[in-house]
């Protein structure tokens, strides 16, 4: 995208929906004639808009190594996500972007184990890094991943995960739910006791990410593992308006969260006031 | 100069905080500046002493103040009203906006406020001190050594020109004595208004709307402005705006802040004083009090507690609106 | 260096405004504002406008592009006019200091080119303070209001206006009115600069510090107990950023026409209660972290991300027009060094 007009969105075109969970779906978008809007980094955003409507940011959930379309994972939770899970197919609306600082996937990533930790619709922004890591696979260690949700039906990409993510050889998918449900046969608990039962040495890289409670306790839990917080990552939302760090809105101490995250290691965020 | 000294109102709070009555004041705070007053919570006699200031430039109604600070403690706060900042004290009581039980009212006499803005506009910027001399203003500046010697009657603010009460509407006490409710000349510049023509009455307002910048203040100093979430703050309003997307806008949060305290407005004046760019908002509202009063019959809002406003009130003989504003059906 | 009586300024006013947009303060009621200069109007001798002139680069609302919808399809259309060549006369040297301060957030990269446009179009004209005001304290920052900056400088002495063409855009501009100019020595000037910085000594805040503040001083400060005190009388109303240079939140809103959809950007204002508010959450509760955030920016966040440079620059703006007189040279006095 042309860096000269950061604020000029593109016009792309919902070209399909793909209902995850009672109120997560994902939206696959292509411009008008057929392209990937622009490309990316794992971890990085975009501002998706409806006119009228509004505007938000959200992350880009597809891997930067599908380089035929771009996807969206967005929960209704009132205003313009309201407006977004109630259009059809071939609706357009606009995106621009990228923004922000992505996971450190050609540096810091390189080689190691990954320890992915996310909760309910906290896998939307993991899941583009998840795919880029699998794709490259020879660039990584071995992958762990621990999802959980409130229930079976809430889990998101679930079909992914079962048909993909769980064949691959060098990764390890380890699912929990919050509650006993009939027909899941697998964990029950909380995200955070997971990942102390599961038990991981320290020789990886933890990457964090679902509602704060649910952080902040795995943060506690892989830190009685043994975990530096300078070994583990999470990526952040605030409310944004222009997404090039101008508009004050995602402002917390002396960074911006659209330029300088949402992508954190935990020590940055250590530096930090609390406000966020 | 002020009937009732500082140090006579300070030495009274201080007994007031030491009886154990109120733990706190609502008093005004001296600022860098003879003229920059702040309203501040005052918890102890040092802090009094230090920086409790009463002049003429404690323009600053706290009844407003009152609906936080009550919320806040199961003690008293002391809190002191010049006579028109009663008026807003019962409104708001009218409007069940804070425990009366929770505050000690001191009512302080006014001798009317000094309008820095007036001043200035005599004695030009880089002013170092005012003093006040009998019925005069010593204004120091760092221009001259001299003073400049003004009458305070020539830098009134300009609610304290048509002041219409030095009478406590509502105490628990008296410093400085009571005064009465006076024969306001209030209404001129309003009927000054009327007397233009559509087009230049348009003019008039568009040119001083025009330098709005949307700040808020006037909403947010306002007593009658307590709502919990302005339309204009709330997203699901579908009105909400920091700044108007045209000229038409503009125009539109004034003149509904106007409707919407109209019968509630006590004409406190809050809402000019606080205004960075000097409209003279209080005309609007001043002319909602002028026609209510016309149209039902005399009433001040916050002169009585629980008084009924004309406008929320229906009677028999009420006036027909076409009858009111003089036009026939279309 | 140039020169023109001060009763010839409507001549050159005229003059200039065959070529430009020329916006000049002027008075009003009880302050001045700046207005697009028609034959008649005449410079005010006001120090400040209430709004700054950030207006002209960073309009408080600004429409962005316009969108028309059908059916299910969208079309982007940029409604830029091309823009011509302005001046704004008569700025202050703080004010000019602030475009250092807003250039720093809107040219970095990705620049804000509807803020560049303005930019690269305007001429700011600047004006020596002779008579500052008891709110100021530029000097503070280190700014010398008797040596402004900007394209063009100006000095006025004895009814004589004095001019300095300082960038190639301000060379243009003076060749626009060079024939109503006379060439002139510096002695009048540095004799007014000196009046000037004598009177700079007696200003009442000539000894407010930094100190205390500044890149790295977040821990130090962030919850220092003062912050409850100075904040508990603050209405949470928007006027202390709406009249400062060198605030610049803004806002990004749609607006509904008959003709499509308008996108618009407007000031916004960290001491509103919705500014950072989420369907998630709300990071800042009370007024008191509002109020924290406006001045740890300028004072702390700012300078840590811009080589130690302050976002104030002492223009006493918000000393003027605070509703209930709360501003940063207070805020300073309490939290900073050596200001008792």
């Amino acid at each position: 995208m042309n860096n000269h007009e950061a604020l000029m969105p593109l016009v792309a075109e919902i070209v399909d929906i793909r209902v995850d969970t009672p109120d997560v779906k994902t939206f696959t978008v292509l411009t008008p004639d057929g392209k990937k809007p622009f490309d990316h980094m794992p971890g990085q955003c975009a501002m998706v808009s409806a006119p009228g409507v509004g505007e938000a940011m959200f992350s880009i959930t597809s891997s930067p190594t599908d380089t035929e379309k771009m996807e969206f994972s967005i929960k209704r939770c009132g205003g313009f996500t309201e407006y977004l899970h109630g259009v059809d197919v071939g609706q357009q609306i606009t995106v621009r972007g990228p923004y922000g600082r992505p996971f450190p996937v050609d540096t810091e990533f390189k080689g190691k184990n990954l320890l992915f930790i996310a909760g309910g619709i906290g896998l939307a922004p993991l899941r583009s890094v998840i795919n880029y890591c699998r794709d490259k696979k020879d660039d990584y260690g071995k992958i762990d991943i621990v999802y959980g949700s409130r229930s079976k039906d809430d889990l998101v990409d679930y079909a992914e995960i079962l048909n993909e993510w769980c064949s691959d050889k060098n990764v390890n998918v380890h699912l929990t739910i919050d509650r006993e449900q009939e027909g899941w046969d697998g964990h029950v608990g909380f995200v955070p006791n997971y990942v102390s039962e599961l038990g991981f040495d320290t020789n990886r890289i933890g990457i964090i990410c679902g509602p704060p409670i649910m952080i902040k306790f795995t943060l506690g839990n892989l830190t009685k593992l043994g975990f530096e917080k300078t070994q583990i990552y999470t990526t952040m939302e605030l409310r944004m308006k222009c997404g090039i760090g101008k508009c004050g809105r995602c402002n917390i101490g002396s960074k911006y969260v659209c330029k300088d995250g949402p992508v954190f290691r935990f020590d940055e965020l250590d530096e930090l006031p609390d406000e966020y | 100069m002020q009937k009732i000294s500082r140090f006579d109102i300070i030495n009274r709070l201080k007994d007031l905080l030491a009886d154990g009555n109120v733990d706190r004041v609502l008093g005004w705070k001296k600022g860098e500046f003879r003229y920059d007053v702040t309203p501040h919570v005052f918890t102890s006699a040092q802090e009094l002493e230090a920086d409790f200031v009463w002049g003429d430039f404690c323009g600053a109604n706290f009844s407003k103040y009152l609906i936080k600070e009550t919320a806040k403690s199961d003690k008293k706060v002391a809190v002191l009203l010049k006579p028109c900042d009663t008026y807003s004290f019962n409104q708001l009581l009218t409007e069940h906006r804070f425990d009366r039980e929770k505050v000690y009212a001191v009512g302080v006499a006014c001798d009317g406020m000094a309008d820095i803005f007036k001043i200035k506009k005599i004695t030009g910027d880089g002013i170092s001190d005012i003093k006040e001399n009998g019925e005069d203003l010593d204004v120091y500046t760092i221009y001259d050594e001299k003073p400049v010697k003004i009458k305070k009657t020539d830098v009134l603010s300009e609610r304290c020109l048509s002041c219409k009460s030095k009478k406590h509407a509502a105490y628990d006490e008296l410093l400085g004595g009571d005064g009465d409710v006076l024969d306001s000349n209030r209404f001129d510049e309003v009927a000054k208004i009327e007397a233009m023509t559509e087009e230049e009455r348009y003019a008039f307002w568009q040119g001083e709307l025009s330098r709005c910048i949307r700040c808020n203040a006037c909403r947010d100093v306002c007593p009658a402005c307590t709502c919990e979430k302005c339309v204009f703050d709330n997203p699901n309003s579908g009105m909400e705006n920091k700044s108007p997307a045209n000229e038409f806008e503009e125009k539109l949060f004034h003149i509904i802040r106007a409707f919407h305290v109209a019968g509630r407005c006590t004409d406190c004046g809050e809402c000019s004083r606080v205004c960075p760019q000097r409209i003279p908002l209080h005309l609007l509202n001043r002319k909602f009090i002028k026609d209510i009063n016309a149209f039902y019959g005399e009433y001040q809002a916050g002169e009585v507690v629980g008084s009924r406003a004309p406008l929320v009130d229906f009677d028999k003989e009420d006036v027909e609106p076409k009858n009111a504003v003089g036009k026939e059906d279309k | 260096m140039y020169k023109i009586k001060i009763s010839d300024l409507p001549a050159l006013f005229d003059k200039l405004s065959e070529k430009y947009d020329v916006f000049l303060p002027v008075d009003f009621d009880n302050g001045a504002k700046y207005k697009k200069y028609e034959k008649g109007d005449v410079l005010s001798e006001k120090l400040n406008t209430v709004k700054s002139p950030k207006d002209f680069f960073f309009p408080q609302t600004e429409d962005m592009m316009r969108f028309k919808t059908e059916g299910k399809k969208i079309d982007v259309i940029d409604i830029r006019e091309p823009k011509d060549d302005f001046i704004v006369f008569g700025v202050t040297e703080c004010d000019v200091k602030s475009f250092e301060v807003l250039d720093n957030v809107f040219l970095s990269e990705p620049a804000d080119t509807y803020y560049a446009e303005k930019r690269a179009h305007g001429v700011l004209i600047s004006r020596a303070c002779s008579k500052p005001s008891e709110t100021c304290f530029c000097k503070t920052y280190g700014i010398d209001p008797s040596e402004p900056s900007g394209d063009i400088s100006t000095w006025k002495a004895d009814g004589t206006l004095y001019l300095r063409p300082n960038t190639d855009k301000g060379e243009a501009v003076i060749s626009v009115i060079s024939g109503i100019l006379t060439e002139a020595d510096d002695d009048e000037v540095n004799k007014e600069k000196e009046k000037i910085n004598k009177i700079l000594d007696r200003l009442p805040l000539k000894n407010l510090t930094t100190e205390g503040f500044g890149a790295g001083k977040t821990a130090e400060l962030f919850d220092r107990p003062e912050w409850a005190g100075l904040s508990q009388s603050c209405l949470g109303c928007g006027t202390c950023t709406f009249v400062c240079p060198t605030c610049q939140c803004y806002d990004i809103r749609d607006f509904k026409t008959n003709d499509g959809v308008i996108r618009y950007r407007c000031w916004d204002s960290c001491m509103y209660s919705e500014f950072t508010k989420m369907s998630a959450g709300q990071p800042r509760l009370t007024q008191k972290e509002r109020f924290r955030q406006r001045f740890m920016h300028k004072l702390v966040y700012y300078p840590e991300n811009n080589g130690g440079l302050y976002s104030c620059v002492g223009c006493g703006r918000c000393l003027q027009s605070c509703p209930i007189s709360m501003n940063i040279v207070k805020v300073m006095k309490a939290l900073g060094g050596k200001n008792e």
